[in-house]
């Protein structure tokens, strides 16, 4: 696409180089861990070393005697001002610190505070707790079995440990259509529980004035505003009012998910510093993130796939038993406790689909965040992506064949799916014919025939994903009914540049830069004029945050739409200094200019001036614009990866040859800026595909609660991404835009797997659970003596 | 605590000071000198965030003493750019896109420091394994890559003028 702006403007479609560079890339970024107020105390949690055990005391003396220790916070102190439980973002609840029982490894206990982080450390060590462990519940299949204890002792009447049952789609229609289907394909799979990861781990300083009344929280989280009306309804019984909350999020140094729920870290840290009158620092170490908050996954999927015998897919059905840990502290809109797990249907059209879940409480840390992806999309598209080559393999069809065969086509969008979306735009078969001619896929698959013929293990994937991104129209969506639009406040200044504000919270995504690119292409203004605020409560308008790759289809589209609000006034001080009418004026970036008179024009600039120092008579001064936008649709986003492997007989070592990413996320604002995001997004695709997964004992206990043993890929490890896109604008969102942020974390894993087991297909290999590690692969080679 | 009196000499200046002896260098950094641009993102030594250069060689800050440098020079995030002038690595991670989130790209830039003293023309593969002890969670490495060849590049080409 080629920009309509110059490169002095710099509006849609420049590659500019980023806004916030300069300040990261000399050590002056401010990330929560980098603030420092005069009289700030330190926090450290103790936590439990048992997954499930009652705790029969807890001794503060020996911590309480140490010079420098100020406090040590109990469940029981909290309890004095029911603060112990707090709700989570799916309306379940949660302890802040216990009373009684811990309920997983690693769950905050007590709070020590002092003045320094090392002797808050001290304090940590020397407080005695007697615990008296119970046995842990460590699946959910352990936890469903008759007569397994009841783990939510606190909800009244419970029974059992189903957090939650859902159904979704059209149970009778699909289970006709398998009674009926030629071929019916199986398999089970499970998408482990992970970790975001993200490098900076989470944290906050609470400061609470008392003199003021007024609590200032620096805090990592995608989502302030949230936060903040969260607080005040949950504290609004100690005094906390809403207008006496600000919520900073400052540089955030990687979300992905994570940083969306409220952790008992920042709560207790809150308490810590209104009781004391003074800031109150926590950051967490690696360990404890790892080990008690931000995990996402852990699904156990049973899926099935209806086809006739000529490879038409017919219907689908998938049957989830998910571990949500000791609590459901997802943040899905509330109406979706599974997300958006029903685009589970793909990029396929089917005549009918159905999937139920059973969401299940165990003895492990609260689940259920979206490691990247938009509320459980992942999950849905692993499920479908991997069907379809199972399907593939048992017809003995080409993978890409199939899907050609069984794609939504291009004339049938706004396409209703059978689980009740309207995919917005779309051109799948354009995009995966893309990435199969990048990657030369018809002599790659001559290739593989001779290395087999050879007794080599040589394997090619295809995952053609479609997303589900923007959330959300507010007739659907809400979480804990707060609706999910968001905004831009936009105000030019008389010089003609400009500040905006919104509602979402960059975490590395580049919101500095794309949403000035976005002002500047609606008016004309240099992006590099235009300073983009985000993340203070007390400054930016009411937004619902960045998560789910929402912010450019939201706040994205709001800025777009106060720009062009800012436009219109704009053309009538144009028109008034111009002396015509409006209808006689013609808008290029930046100039309005007299039809038919080409030297009459008047510039942004000379506008913004005149707004504040020669308006209309009549007219208000200024020139500003907010804007509240609701979408009208969530946006679909897709994408055709293949990827290309060989397998190592020697080691089971998995070598990723080539990876062709190839996505459309509608028109673009920043190539660069999206180029990126797909390469993070596409090697958080490769990490559980082959190295992340949390793995438990039958304990309860972390067996890999750290960055020695939870594996992230490294450069080693990283292939060198090809990436490559269509355009299918999204004709809905105001830009044609419609978010990229997560689809290559999504797309990825079951390209790299559907490529593995095709690899390993002529020993008869039809499917592999992820993380698929050389040992897995190794054993398979073993027991069919082909390993070297 | 007992304290001990340590003389660092970081980014140029000395600072003398009485530290505990369990203090990390890297808390020596931020909390005491108020450097904030070297960062913690691990407590295994695994990340690579806090690298800095001591006497010129990249190490993990989180695993050193402050009392262990002492005596000795240490350059930081901050003491990269010369003059105003950003250093070919600081302008390279901006050009090629090498950062996101920025929470890595101090010790990243500390790491590639060292790797293009030794080796001024470094192959992929040398930078790959080159930064394989720092982990950025954001930017899937791809750009990183290109940002440190496009250092060494510009490196090269401004000895072959001073030469
Ligand atoms: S903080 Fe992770 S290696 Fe030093
Ligand atoms: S840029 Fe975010 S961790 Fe590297």
């Amino acid at each position: 696409m080629q920009p309509r702006t110059s490169e002095k403007i710099c509006g849609m479609g420049h590659s500019m180089k980023r806004k916030e560079d300069a300040r990261f890339l000399q050590g002056k970024g401010n990330y929560v861990d980098d603030v420092k107020l005069p009289g700030m105390l330190y926090m450290d949690i103790v936590r439990s070393p048992f997954a499930y055990a009652k705790i029969k005391s807890i001794n503060t003396e020996a911590a309480l005697a140490i010079p420098g220790v100020l406090a040590v916070i109990t469940g029981e102190t909290l309890a004095q001002y029911n603060l112990h439980w707090m709700p989570t973002l799916m309306s379940d609840t949660q302890m802040v610190l216990p009373t009684d029982t811990v309920m997983y490894q690693s769950q905050e206990v007590a709070a020590v505070i002092a003045t320094s982080r090392y002797i808050a450390a001290d304090g940590v060590e020397a407080v005695e707790v007697e615990y008296e462990p119970m046995q842990a519940m460590v699946t959910p299949f352990q936890s469903m079995e008759p007569g397994a204890p009841v783990l939510r002792t606190d909800k009244e009447g419970k029974t059992d440990n189903l957090a939650w049952h859902w159904e979704h789609g059209d149970r009778e229609a699909t289970d006709k259509a398998f009674a009926s289907a030629d071929v019916v394909v199986r398999e089970k799979m499970h998408i482990p529980r992970i970790h975001v990861a993200s490098i900076e781990t989470c944290g906050c300083v609470a400061d609470f004035d008392p003199v003021e009344g007024k609590l200032t929280v620096y805090m990592t989280t995608q989502a302030p505003h949230a936060v903040r009306t969260v607080l005040a309804l949950v504290a609004g019984h100690v005094g906390l009012s809403e207008e006496k909350i600000r919520i900073i999020s400052p540089d955030i140094g990687g979300g992905f998910g994570g940083k969306v729920p409220v952790y008992p870290g920042y709560v207790v840290a809150i308490a810590a510093s209104v009781v004391i009158g003074k800031p109150v620092k926590w950051i967490e170490d690696r360990s404890e993130n790892l080990q008690a908050d931000s995990f996402a996954r852990d699904y156990h999927m049973d899926c099935e796939l209806a086809a006739t015998n000529e490879g038409k897919i017919q219907a689908l059905r998938i049957k989830t038993v998910a571990d949500y840990g000791y609590t459901d502290a997802a943040a899905n809109p509330s109406k979706f406790p599974a997300g958006l797990f029903s685009i589970c249907t793909g990029s396929y059209d089917m005549d009918t689909a159905f999937t139920e879940m059973d969401a299940v409480y165990t003895n492990k840390p609260p689940g259920g965040v979206a490691y990247r992806c938009s509320f459980r999309v992942t999950e849905a598209v692993h499920a479908i992506e991997r069907m379809v080559d199972v399907l593939a393999q048992k017809l003995q069809k080409d993978p890409a064949q199939l899907r050609f065969n069984n794609f939504i086509q291009p004339e049938q969008f706004p396409y209703q799916s059978p689980m009740g979306w309207e995919y917005d735009s779309g051109n799948y078969p354009a995009a995966l014919q893309k990435a199969m001619d990048i990657v030369g896929y018809e002599e790659l698959r001559r290739e593989q025939a001779e290395k087999r013929a050879r007794g080599e293990f040589m394997g090619i994937g295809i995952s053609s994903f479609t997303e589900i991104v923007g959330a959300g129209p507010s007739k659907h969506f809400d979480i804990l009914g707060i609706k999910m639009f968001d905004s831009c406040e936009l105000r030019i200044h008389p010089t003609g540049k400009a500040i905006a504000r919104f509602g979402t919270k960059s975490q590395g995504q580049g919101h500095e830069t794309t949403y000035a690119q976005i002002i500047a292409e609606e008016l004309g203004i240099p992006a590099l004029h235009v300073e983009v605020e985000e993340g203070d409560t007390d400054t930016a308008p009411y937004g619902l945050g960045t998560y789910a790759s929402r912010s450019t289809p939201t706040a994205g589209a709001a800025a777009a739409k106060a720009a062009r609000k800012v436009r219109n006034k704009a053309r009538k001080i144009a028109a008034y200094l111009l002396e015509v009418s409006e209808e006689d004026l013609e808008w290029e970036p930046g100039v309005f200019t007299v039809k038919g008179a080409p030297d009459k024009s008047t510039t942004i600039q000379d506008i913004a001036f005149a707004a504040y120092t020669n308006h209309p008579q009549g007219m208000e001064a200024g020139l500003e614009a907010v804007h509240y936008y609701d979408p009208p649709n969530l946006t679909f986003p897709f994408g055709s990866y293949i990827c290309v492997v060989d397998i190592d007989k020697g080691t089971g070592e998995i070598k990723i040859r080539r990876f062709v990413a190839v996505d459309d996320c509608g028109n673009i604002i920043n190539p660069m800026i999206v180029q990126g995001q797909v390469h993070g997004g596409l090697t958080q695709g490769l990490a559980p595909a082959m190295y992340e997964s949390l793995i438990y004992d039958e304990e309860g206990n972390i067996l890999n609660g750290t960055f020695m043993d939870y594996l992230l890929p490294t450069a080693v490890e990283t292939p060198n991404w090809e990436t490559a896109h269509t355009i299918t604008p999204s004709p809905h969102h105001p830009l044609g835009a419609k978010g990229v942020g997560e689809s290559a974390t999504v797309g990825a894993p079951p390209a790299i797997v559907n490529a593995v087991v095709d690899a390993l297909s002529p020993l008869g290999v039809t499917h592999l659970e992820i993380p698929m590690t050389p040992p897995q692969i190794w054993e398979i080679l073993n027991a069919h003596g082909v390993a070297e | 605590m007992a304290t001990r009196t340590v003389s660092i000499t970081v980014n140029g200046e000395t600072h003398t000071r009485d530290v505990e002896p369990r203090l990390l260098l890297v808390h020596f950094l931020r909390e005491n000198l108020d450097l904030t641009g070297t960062h913690i993102g691990c407590d295994t030594s695994n990340c690579g965030a806090c690298t800095v250069l001591l006497d010129g060689k990249s190490i993990k800050s989180c695993t050193l003493l402050a009392v262990q440098a002492h005596g000795k020079a240490v350059t930081t995030i901050e003491g990269v750019a010369q003059g105003g002038q950003l250093h070919p690595l600081q302008e390279g991670f901006k050009e090629k896109h090498g950062l996101q989130c920025g929470f890595c790209t101090p010790g990243m830039v500390m790491r590639a420091v060292e790797l293009l003293d030794k080796n001024p023309d470094p192959t992929e593969d040398d930078i790959r394994w080159g930064i394989s002890g720092n982990l950025c969670r954001c930017t899937g490495y791809v750009n990183i890559v290109k940002a440190i060849q496009y250092a060494a590049e510009k490196m090269q080409a401004e000895e072959a003028v001073e030469a």
